[in-house]
């Protein structure tokens, strides 16, 4: 027992999982996270997890998306070689839109998807850092911080009570290193 | 919370019996799991054979010029940019349904969207072929874009519609892409978990270590709203700028300020036409009958509807236009369109795309699944004859009649067509062999809120009005995937 590193109250179905949260928080127990399945709404809310800032980098990268698609447009075409198209302004403004609105788009995605990769650490070839391998598949998986939590017996039985289908104790984080 | 009681007015989205989360992984990755079934290995046959009729049609193409093609002076643009334009505006279906359909919080697209965004990008793929091989020299394809060159300080010309065609179709491509991976990364995660050896190392991966932590969840969502917030104008953007490759120009027939919305409202139409007629195939032979149900099949005949009398809304504003702009060219251009050597082309489109989709209003045609599949089959004919119409019949009969000209296709051209059909399915079974072809991740979502058994047993425990299970019995009356006893079961204690 005292090998265990975390302990894993494995739910068939979320809105138990739900109950056990609250159980557990009720008895002042800390959560460490849940992995599931699938999204679980109103869980951040739950345990405390702030909303996340991504619409804030979204923003910037479109911003810087916008600033970059029109200087080049402009560099190009006003500043650089300002050519006499059939007498027409070097710099007609709506013939630029197309471009810097596709920059815009282009960089918005591709910087918030960015930074979404390198907060959570994900990356081709990144070794999964999973603690139930049936979290992917059907089973919601609380996992509670075993030293910092010494009453496991009550952990136990609040996770069965809330209608965990199994409770598991592993002596090492995350099961997925070979 | 996962699950709240979701009105019993609504239809289930996925129907059977004793669906659990375990049973959706299992159905839904039993082709990436096991061995192609016969059907499989038939149709990828079938396509691969085609995708090498397109290798060869490219390859003569690119090495002996366009001169391969039957254009002539006249006729400088035909079969390629009607192909280009076809396979962009079938791409759009799939953005719309990932995209537009989850800011409306339809949670229909659920079950849809996966299949319908590879084809997105499977589409969009053969579509950027016709582009670069139209250049003809293919290998200066890069002259496009506003690179500094070794030729003097020469930039591309940011005023043509063609230069910002090149923008938003690779911006669209890189985007639906991006979209497209990042809801994949979950159900590649689960696949992972349950493979084993060298499958499991693949797909690890490919999964970039997703665990489905609360912070992933929580990031993943707001990635997945965001990239649709953006995607919903780029879609409109991309098939807008498309247009104005014609309705910029001074040609008759292509000068009008009607082409961007008639264009994007053609794309979604045709789209969701190549939806249809994927996934009435595609719930046959992978047994999803449950999943994609007879409401899909439904909603998406309805905007089939819709986006079809929006089309023929344009077609006549079109023509009203011409007569009323009391320009003789535009007036000529019509007339020659209706009465022209081209007529047959102009009448075959008008019937496949105007005619066909009144259909739907009535609700036996709009339910059955044969008569669905032939009617989204005719409505692609339609619209590649719509973008043909646009442009050949424009181009044939210059200013100068001395320059009056006919266009017949060479064996080139229609390979490179019939061939690009054949890549696109090449592409899209392989898809459906390796990864997931439904989003198990959001499917897993609907199950305690709106499916059959969910309802059923909010029914059998009294929480609704008898009224509304009637009303809701009524309509489950259509699925082929309920039984009577399923219906039955309603009203039973």
């Amino acid at each position: 027992m005292s090998n265990t590193k975390y302990i894993l109250g494995s739910f068939a179905d979320p809105d138990e999982m739900m109950e056990g949260i609250d159980k557990l928080q009720a008895n002042n127990i800390s959560i460490y996270d849940c992995f599931t399945p699938m999204p679980i709404h109103g869980i951040e809310a739950k345990l405390g997890v702030k909303p996340s800032r991504l619409p804030i980098a979204a923003f910037i990268f479109g911003a810087i998306g916008t600033c970059l698609g029109f200087s080049l447009i402009y560099f190009t075409m006003s500043y650089d070689w300002p050519m006499n198209i059939g007498g027409k302004p070097s710099m007609p403004l709506p013939n630029f839109v197309p471009i810097t609105f596709e920059v815009t788009i282009l960089l918005c995605a591709l910087g918030m998807v960015a930074t979404f990769f390198y907060r959570n650490h994900l990356f081709p070839g990144r070794a999964p850092r999973v603690m139930d391998m049936r979290a992917s598949d059907d089973r919601f998986i609380l996992a509670v911080d075993a030293s910092e939590n010494a009453n496991h017996e009550l952990i136990d039985s609040l996770l069965k009570e809330a209608g965990a289908v199994e409770v598991k104790y592993n002596e090492r984080k995350y099961v997925s290193y070979e | 919370m996962s699950s709240h009681n979701e009105s019993i007015l609504r239809e289930p989205l996925i129907t059977g019996k004793d669906i659990t989360y375990a049973k959706i992984t299992d159905d839904i990755l039993l082709p990436v799991e096991n061995k192609p079934n016969k059907a499989w290995w038939i149709g990828f046959t079938l396509a691969s054979l085609g995708a090498m009729l397109w290798v060869v049609s490219v390859g003569y193409t690119f090495w002996t010029g366009i001169g391969a093609w039957g254009l002539n002076k006249t006729v400088g643009w035909a079969w390629d940019i009607t192909d280009f334009v076809w396979w962009v505006g079938i791409g759009h279906a799939g953005t719309l349904i990932s995209a537009v359909l989850l800011i409306f919080r339809q949670n229909w697209r659920n079950s849809i969207n996966r299949s319908a965004e590879a084809m997105t990008i499977f589409a969009v793929i053969c579509a950027a072929t016709y582009v670069v091989a139209h250049m003809g020299r293919p290998w200066l394809a890069y002259w496009i874009f506003p690179l500094p060159n070794q030729f003097g300080s020469l930039w591309v010309n940011f005023n043509s519609p063609l230069v910002w065609d090149a923008f938003a179709i690779s911006t669209y491509f890189t985007v639906s892409l991006v979209f497209w991976y990042c809801g994949l990364l979950p159900d590649i995660a689960s696949v992972r978990d349950r493979a084993s050896g060298l499958k499991r190392r693949i797909y690890s991966v490919l999964s970039f270590g997703w665990n489905g932590s609360v912070k992933t969840w929580q990031r993943f969502e707001i990635v997945s709203l965001i990239l649709a917030g953006i995607s919903t104008p780029l879609v409109l953007s991309v098939h807008t700028i498309v247009s104005m490759d014609f309705a910029t120009s001074v040609i008759p027939g292509w000068h009008t300020t009607i082409f961007p919305p008639y264009f994007v409202a053609g794309a979604i139409f045709s789209g969701f036409a190549m939806v249809q007629t994927l996934l009435l195939i595609l719930r046959k032979v992978m047994n999803f009958e449950n999943y994609i149900t007879m409401f899909h099949i439904e909603s998406m005949n309805k905007i089939i509807m819709v986006t079809g009398s929006i089309v023929g809304v344009a077609y006549l504003t079109e023509l009203f236009i011409a007569w009323y702009s009391g320009s003789e060219y535009e007036m000529y251009a019509f007339e020659n369109r209706i009465a022209g050597p081209y007529a047959w082309a102009y009448w075959c489109m008008m019937t496949c795309n105007v005619i066909s989709p009144q259909l739907f209003w009535f609700k036996k045609i709009r339910t059955s699944i044969p008569i669905s599949w032939i009617l989204s089959i005719v409505v692609n004919i339609g619209m590649w004859f719509e973008r043909f119409v646009i442009i050949v019949t424009s181009l044939h009969r210059d200013y100068l009649p001395s320059s009056w000209a006919m266009f017949t296709p060479t064996w080139v051209e229609v390979g490179i067509f019939v061939g690009s059909i054949g890549l696109f399915f090449t592409l899209f079974l392989l898809f459906l062999r390796f990864l997931p072809g439904i989003a198990i991740a959001e499917v897993k979502l609907l199950l305690k809120s709106s499916s059959l058994q969910h309802k059923t047993k909010l029914a059998q425990e009294g929480v609704f009005p008898a009224e509304q299970v009637e009303h809701f019995a009524n309509s489950l009356e259509k699925y082929d995937s309920v039984s009577k006893e399923d219906i039955n079961a309603l009203t039973q204690k």
